[in-house]
């Protein structure tokens, strides 16, 4: 099967939850089992065994991550739980130079003589694979750290939280959507711990305990008579945190036409407004296709960034080393050495940030050890950094790595992933009201849809949840069918305006996917409600 | 652990269940092995060899269910499991849409096994990389690609007596071919279930063939086209369609299957009479298990007859609930064609686009199947039945229900990732704004 950028989770649907079938995520496990830990001086003893055996072998460099992947999810329809699953996943990777090639191997037996045995065998996979290989490759120097430890910074282990806590939760969720008239309802809540212990030959013993969730629904109206349907998803999004996401708290509420939030999520208002939304959609004009100045807001326009901005400054992409399966870039190493190439106009600034608190992608230290950092992608409109790992670093002259390394378990091969890329907000006070006075005939969209872009990131088109039709600067009705396209340079060129910092907002996903055999990667985005002068919008609805 | 032999499942398994008190239960166990290689920039990337495997077990007490897994296998780990997977059974909320297990049955036994493909070393797959590179140099191009070998197994048993087993193999390949100057690009991807019939270089060739043939592009108007789909842009096509053939979502009332008033249009003429599509696990160039992890028998399901939709899937729980006999998905599906070739296609084409693949395609109205997505990597106009020139890519917005009724011809169909389709040459296909990549 072909897989493609965002991941189809649709195998973990309600059918995957009652079989005991091994789930895409790992095994299942009871949640009470969720709360052991591997102690670490197990850890610094097997990864001893892991370096000396591949260095006996003729390895140059030798990393090993043994790692302890949880997953919950809770899911429900309606009035009814359709599963509560606990996974677990446990096993280690070793990757090594040998011969200048690299070479990786992983297993879940988790045993002294097994982990000599498999740093043997990624060393035979290196040294056969040597024999085709052009340039021996070249790291980044990087210092060894010693023994040290990152957690994120969590106020409730979402495993720690009883599961009838999260059943109630959503239960109370799908009630208030099926008094109001829905006619079906689904809510989920996904979390994730990943327990990550990294050792290399450079002298890195590194552990690290980080945590995700995403609490979500899809609240579905339809109308026998005509046969027609609709859908609304919830405004959350998934984020670095623990379960205290699902604390509501009136300052992380972001008022408007449509409630939107920051650090903490109300699900159970958002159920209800989603309900009555749900309602006015499918009663919404059809839009009339044409130019329109459009207004994004985050729970949007972080998709927008992560396809246009994100993927294109992926330093793999430009060299060519995604060439068969996500693609290359429209930027290359001269475009961005020239330091004239304008991504985007003046108010444009994008930063790489891998240290950002509640984000996905915050960690203390990558896949390769090396500490987070953040660093400028676009300043002032103008290309200037990628997104690099240790083998990447010198292509772009620089002596140490961005810390870009990620695997999506201990079973998969490490390579470069998207850290948070982030449009900064406007430096000029600008409320999200404002902004939309100034517009005489545009689109406000809430909520991220349908996305699409080409291999090189140039010609992209996006839908959305909601979608107001804004007249002579005032909202005067929703809308339905539309779909913005646009080729992303001449896009951020047209950026108008950016709402200041009292607006900003984390957008994100789990299941980015890039890379053979395909892997996820939890990437966010920040940014602030902005303006987009004159883009194309079509409409999408059909007769079948 | 590796790949074990039915006895030896079979045995792990039956210990499993010697361990049950609950009313229902099931094991399942599960392995696999294999490596890879990935290559881009005319040398290897990354190349790794994995293996795993482990036990799960559901235990079920009235309508609660309980699941639990381990990768240990001595019977005091096993019998640790039964017992945890127990107590969460106990703990757990009734599940009002659980069905009680399957018994017994005889599967038929599969052809998914090839030994040669599971004797696949990392010397074999370097040598199979090592003539993709040779093909790519030859031609001044860049080659990137990916070269995949798995053989795993799979083995179920519950407490009604049911048992099955099976072991697979599949070895996939990729390869794109771009020239240095980045203005053409080319590509071909295929799987096998036996090594033999992989032949790196031939497929390297096909890329390199299109990477030089696209280089060039010039940019023609969006619009309607008559267009030719490789059965790699047709089968990109139909990826979305096949998963929609589900009985509870059109009965439900969110489907392109939802009949107005109510119901699935099943028996409705929705497609054009030239268009069959089956699913059948003994075919030679896709085979598939015979059972699924519901303990459900997969046999030849015929989904479309003449453009008329014959069957859909139906969960055990929605099976029985509308007292009808459970279908599992259409996973591996076969669309029949003619005896065309692609170039007789194109002869036939008086105006055209000749499409090698889709790219990047997502659902834009699930109401109507509409979707979004461009061409890649070799795009060509045709005129009086001749490839004229190489074309720049185009995004589109297409409905596959609107594209099976506007066939025009089916060609010979060819096996492409998990599915077999023909080329096909379909009028009046919407592209709805050109693209600058290659």
């Amino acid at each position: 099967m072909k897989r493609s950028e965002f991941l189809y989770l649709s195998g973990l649907g309600a059918g995957a939850f009652m079989l005991p079938g091994l789930s895409l995520m790992g095994k299942s496990i009871d949640p009470a089992q969720a709360l052991d830990v591997v102690d670490v001086r197990i850890k610094k003893a097997l990864a001893d065994v892991a370096l000396n055996a591949a260095r006996s072998k003729g390895a140059s460099y030798a990393d090993i991550r043994i790692g302890r992947y949880l997953n919950q999810f809770v899911s429900t329809r309606e009035n009814r739980v359709l599963g509560v699953t606990n996974t677990e996943s446990y096993g280690v990777g070793i990757r090594v130079i040998a011969d200048g090639c690299w070479g990786f191997a992983s297993s879940n037996n988790v045993e002294k003589e097994d982990i000599a045995k498999l740093a043997e065998r990624a060393v035979a996979v290196a040294k056969a694979n040597a024999k085709i290989q052009g340039e021996p490759v070249k790291l980044a120097p990087q210092k060894g750290y010693g023994e040290v430890s990152w957690k994120s910074p969590i106020e409730r282990n979402a495993f720690e939280v009883p599961v009838k806590e999260k059943v109630e939760l959503l239960l109370s969720t799908n009630a208030i959507a099926m008094q109001g008239g829905a006619s079906f309802v689904n809510s989920v809540i996904l979390a994730v711990n990943e327990q990550k212990y990294f050792a290399s030959t450079d002298g890195s013993y590194i552990d690290q305990d980080i945590h995700r969730i995403y609490p979500n629904f899809t609240v579905t109206k339809i109308d026998r008579s005509t046969g027609k349907f609709d859908t609304i998803r919830s405004l959350s999004t998934p984020m670095g945190m623990g379960y205290e996401y699902l604390d509501p708290k009136e300052s992380s509420k972001v008022r408007g036409i449509v409630t939107r939030y920051k650090d903490r999520y109300d699900i159970l208002e958002d159920i209800k407004s989603a309900t009555v939304k749900v309602d006015e959609k499918m009663k919404a004009k059809s839009v009339e296709p044409g130019k329109y100045d459009m207004v994004l807001d985050p729970s949007h326009l972080w998709l927008t960034i992560h396809e246009s901005v994100g993927h294109p400054t992926e330093l793999d992409r430009v060299l060519g080393y995604e060439a068969n399966f996500a693609g290359t870039s429209f930027l290359s190493l001269e475009r961005m050495n020239s330091k004239k190439f304008n991504f985007g106009n003046k108010l444009v600034n994008v930063v790489a940030d891998k240290t950002q608190k509640g984000s996905l992608g915050a960690v203390g230290y990558d896949d390769e050890g090396v500490a987070c950092k953040k660093w400028d992608i676009v300043k002032d409109g103008i290309l200037v950094n990628f997104q690099a790992t240790r083998d990447q670093a010198h292509m772009i002259g620089l002596n140490e790595s961005q810390g870009c390394s990620y695997a999506q378990s201990w079973q998969d091969v490490q390579f470069q992933r998207m850290p948070n890329i982030s449009l900064l907000p406007g430096k000029e006070k600008l409320s999200v009201d404002d902004l939309i006075k100034n517009v005489e005939k545009g689109i406000y969209i809430i909520g991220d849809g349908s996305f699409s872009i080409d291999q090189q990131r140039y010609n992209f088109q996006f839908g959305g949840q909601m979608f107001y039709e804004i007249k002579e600067g005032k909202i005067v009705g929703m809308l339905k069918d539309v779909a913005y396209q646009s080729n992303t340079q001449e896009f951020w060129n047209a950026c108008g305006a950016i709402c200041d910092e009292s607006d900003y907002r984390l957008g994100g996903a789990f299941n980015d996917g890039k890379g053979q055999p395909s892997q996820s990667n939890a990437v966010s985005h920040g940014c602030s409600t902005t303006r987009f002068n004159g883009v194309n919008v079509i409409n999408t609805a059909r007769k079948i | 652990m590796g790949i074990l032999s039915k006895e030896e499942a079979q045995a792990i398994l039956k210990k499993a269940l010697s361990f049950s008190k609950a009313d229902e239960c099931e094991v399942s166990l599960s392995g696999s092995q294999g490596g890879n290689i990935r290559y881009a920039r005319n040398a290897v990337s990354t190349a790794g060899d994995m293996s795993s495997m482990g036990l799960a077990i559901s235990s079920t007490f009235g309508k609660k269910t309980g699941s639990a897994t381990i990768n240990e296998f001595d019977d005091a780990s096993l019998e640790k499991v039964v017992r945890r997977s127990e107590e969460l059974a106990q703990l757990a909320p009734a599940n009002p849409e659980y069905v009680t297990l399957e018994g017994p049955k005889t599967f038929a036994e599969s052809i998914t096994f090839n030994p040669a493909t599971a004797a696949i070393t990392p010397d074999i797959r370097a040598e199979a990389v090592r003539k993709s590179l040779e093909v790519a140099k030859a031609a001044k191009l860049e080659a990137a690609g990916f070269l995949e070998n798995t053989t795993s197994f799979s083995a179920i048993m519950n407490s009604k007596g049911l048992f099955a087993y099976n072991k697979d193999t599949d070895v996939s390949f990729s390869v794109t071919t771009r020239n240095q100057a980045g203005t053409g690009s080319g590509y071909v991807s295929n799987s096998f279930n036996d090594i033999s019939k992989l032949d790196t270089l031939a497929l390297t060739k096909i890329a390199a063939g299109k990477a030089n043939g696209s280089a060039g592009a010039r940019a023609i108007e969006p619009g309607k086209y008559t267009v030719i789909l490789e059965p790699l842009a047709a089968s990109d096509m139909l990826s979305n369609l096949v998963r929609s053939f589900d009985a509870r979502g059109a009965e439900e009332g969110r489907s392109f299957m939802s009949k107005k008033g109510g119901g699935a249009r099943l028996g409705e003429q929705l497609f054009n009479e030239q268009v069959n599509i089956y699913s059948d696990p003994f075919n030679p160039d896709l085979p598939g298990a015979t059972w699924n992890g519901d303990g459900l028998p997969i046999e030849r399901t015929s989904w479309v007859e003449k453009g008329v939709v014959k069957n859909l899937s139906y969960s055990r729980f929605w099976a029985q609930k509308k007292g009808v006999k459970p279908i599992p998905g259409a996973g591996r599906i076969i669309m029949e064609g003619g005896s065309a070739s692609l170039e007789d296609l194109i002869k036939s084409t008086e105006k055209g686009i000749l499409v090698t693949r889709f790219w990047y395609i997502r659902s834009v109205d699930p109401q109507t199947l509409l979707q979004t997505g461009l061409t890649r990597d070799g795009t060509f106009y045709i005129e009086n039945g001749k490839i004229m020139f190489p074309i720049k890519n185009f995004r589109f917005n297409e409905s596959p229900i609107i594209m099976l009724n506007n066939v025009e011809a089916l060609g010979k169909p060819e096996r492409n990732g998990n599915m077999i389709v023909p080329p096909m040459k379909i009028r009046d296909f919407t592209f709805s704004s050109l693209s600058d990549a290659v």
